[in-house]
């Protein structure tokens, strides 16, 4: 089994403003990219960061070679239950998704 | 005709390379700019009025581009004025910026621009549907704007320009976007709109777009048809890959960006370089809006907290540190609402465990043992006085609350006394919506001052 963490070079996420956040994956080369891009399902990141997969909007950017994810942070960025002020840890949720 | 801009940083108060910054101003730029503000910290700042930089620090990077500015005869531009945009925040940069200009001795025209909202005038804006919801936010409504503490629209070119026009030597602008004062000036002299903004978006965190992201100082050069990005810091690069990455940095969509008054679209922007440390980029386009809109930020008080943090390092509650604290939040709620007449209606109380999930709470995924478990507990009451007497009677069970009835008296680890520390008026972001504008001025104000040192 190959983890998305395997195939990338780079997963990071941030905020995108306060009520989004995005995780930006990085890949050496095309093949990498090429394997995420087409074995990575949206429906299995959906799940792990628990928004619903409508809510997630997806580029898959062969020029950068990077899959960006963006979706509405399932807590708004400051609210009092917010644990991530700058929303920088959903990246590793991505870590061991499995690309077989 | 070529514009330089010269960006020391991503924000004051970060600190650039006074080395880089000094070879920027050798290549005589023709205005230097520098954000001073974000969302990204969170909304006490909006909430407070306040800037999240220390304030001697602020000065001191300050005084060093004060300095620049008036020996090359140029205009800086800051945007966003301590972390929020306020008035307070403008206010409080322009005093520092008269305290400097008189130690230097500097005789300067100070434009401040500020983005504050009156919340009347927005709830007639309601009223009059000049206001839409961004998602994923619903419709705005007089009482949400009525919790803000401060409300600020994130101003363009337009009011940048207008600063300028007065022949402002310096301009301190209340919120912007990051892009807008980047973008003004060449757009005034003609550059290729699309350029402008894209360059803007590549240069709005400094080296961020290069190699070396901390250096700090950047130069972009645009014209008619582009723009042109180089790093001032020793061994800094900028590679196509590098700047058209930079499209991804807290943005949700890497292709479309809404600004006031349009959008810029990056779909055809061609990244060439043009030697090893610099990259040309053509291609970006402009869309211009149908209407011209500026987005709205505001943070509201949601109340008082006070926390507090006990450490679990026995084996037996460690292991079993998420049942420990259902079981003591459960029995400290019904302590709180017999002993204190206090329902739970009225407070919030919330344990994280750290070392277990406390930074992804329900979505974490890994469950291995640690040696110990940090147990932060956040309580947020109506008043500070009502938080920290939950906290006082929540404070002995803390220290001793036994797993079951059967086991003997435990005692965890408080780090300090007192254990439990009051953190304050709590905020949040309450609007993420766009307001319609007549004319780009008509929800900001432009006020200039001639200092004499």
């Amino acid at each position: 089994m190959t983890t998305l963490a395997e195939v990338s070079k780079n997963i990071r996420s941030k905020n995108a403003g306060p009520f989004w956040a995005t995780i930006d994956i990085f890949f050496d080369d095309k093949q990498h990219f090429e394997h995420a891009s087409q074995n990575l399902q949206t429906q299995v990141v959906a799940a792990q960061l628990q928004v619903a997969e409508n809510q997630l909007k997806r580029f898959d950017l062969a020029d950068i070679l990077v899959i960006k994810i963006s979706f509405p942070r399932p807590i708004v960025q400051g609210h009092i239950s917010d644990r991530d002020m700058h929303g920088a840890q959903y990246a590793w949720l991505l870590s061991d998704i499995p690309l077989d | 005709m070529k514009t330089s801009i010269l960006i020391p940083s991503g924000v004051l108060g970060l600190g650039f390379d006074k080395a880089a910054l000094e070879r920027g101003m050798d290549k005589n730029p023709d205005a230097i700019c520098i954000d001073g503000g974000s969302t990204d910290s969170g909304p006490f700042y909006l909430g407070t009025g306040t800037s999240k930089y220390s304030e001697a620090v602020t000065r001191s990077e300050w005084k060093d581009l004060m300095l620049a500015r008036a020996h090359a005869n140029i205009p800086l531009i800051i945007g966003s004025c301590g972390t929020c945009g306020t008035q307070q925040t403008v206010d409080w940069m322009y005093k520092l910026t008269c305290d400097i200009a008189q130690e230097l001795g500097q005789s300067v025209r100070i434009a401040r621009l500020y983005s504050d909202q009156n919340q009347d005038h927005l709830v007639t804006q309601i009223n009059n549907q000049n206001i839409s919801a961004l998602p994923p936010l619903n419709d705005l409504h007089a009482t949400t704007v009525k919790r803000c503490t401060n409300i600020v629209a994130l101003a363009g070119i337009e009011q940048i320009n207008q600063a300028l026009d007065t022949g402002a030597d310096i301009i301190l602008a209340g919120r912007t976007t990051d892009t807008a004062i980047i973008a003004a000036l060449p757009i005034q002299r003609g550059a290729h709109e699309g350029a402008a903004w894209h360059g803007a978006k590549i240069g709005e965190c400094g080296a961020l777009c290069s190699t070396n992201p901390t250096s700090g100082v950047i130069m972009i050069e645009f014209d008619e048809l582009g723009f042109t990005v180089q790093p001032l810091a020793q061994g800094a690069c900028c590679t196509p890959h590098s700047v058209s990455a930079h499209m991804l940095y807290e943005n949700a969509d890497p292709i479309n960006l809404t600004e006031p008054g349009g959008s810029l679209n990056v779909a055809e922007a061609v990244y060439t370089a043009v030697d090893e440390r610099c990259v040309r980029v053509t291609g970006s386009q402009w869309i211009p809006g149908t209407s011209y809109t500026v987005k709205l930020e505001g943070a509201g008080l949601c109340g008082y907290q006070t926390s507090a943090l006990v450490l679990l390092r026995q084996p037996h509650y460690v292991a079993n540190a998420s049942q420990w604290c259902n079981k003591l939040s459960t029995f400290l709620v019904q302590q709180i609402s017999e002993r204190m007449n206090i329902a739970s209606s009225d407070y919030s109380l919330e344990f994280r465990l750290i070392g277990v999930d406390a930074t992804l709470g329900n979505l974490e995924t890994q469950n291995s043992l640690p040696a110990e478990v940090g147990v932060l507990m956040l309580v947020t009451a109506q008043s500070q006085s009502m938080a920290t007497d939950i906290a006082r009677l929540c404070n002995p069970f803390l220290l001793h609350f036994p797993l079951t009835e059967s086991e003997s008296l435990p005692t965890f680890a408080f780090p300090y006394s007192p254990a439990e520390s009051e953190r304050g008026a709590v905020y949040e972001f309450l609007l993420n919506h766009v307001l319609e504008l007549q004319h780009p001025m008509d929800a900001f104000k432009l006020q200039v001052e001639d200092f004499s040192a």
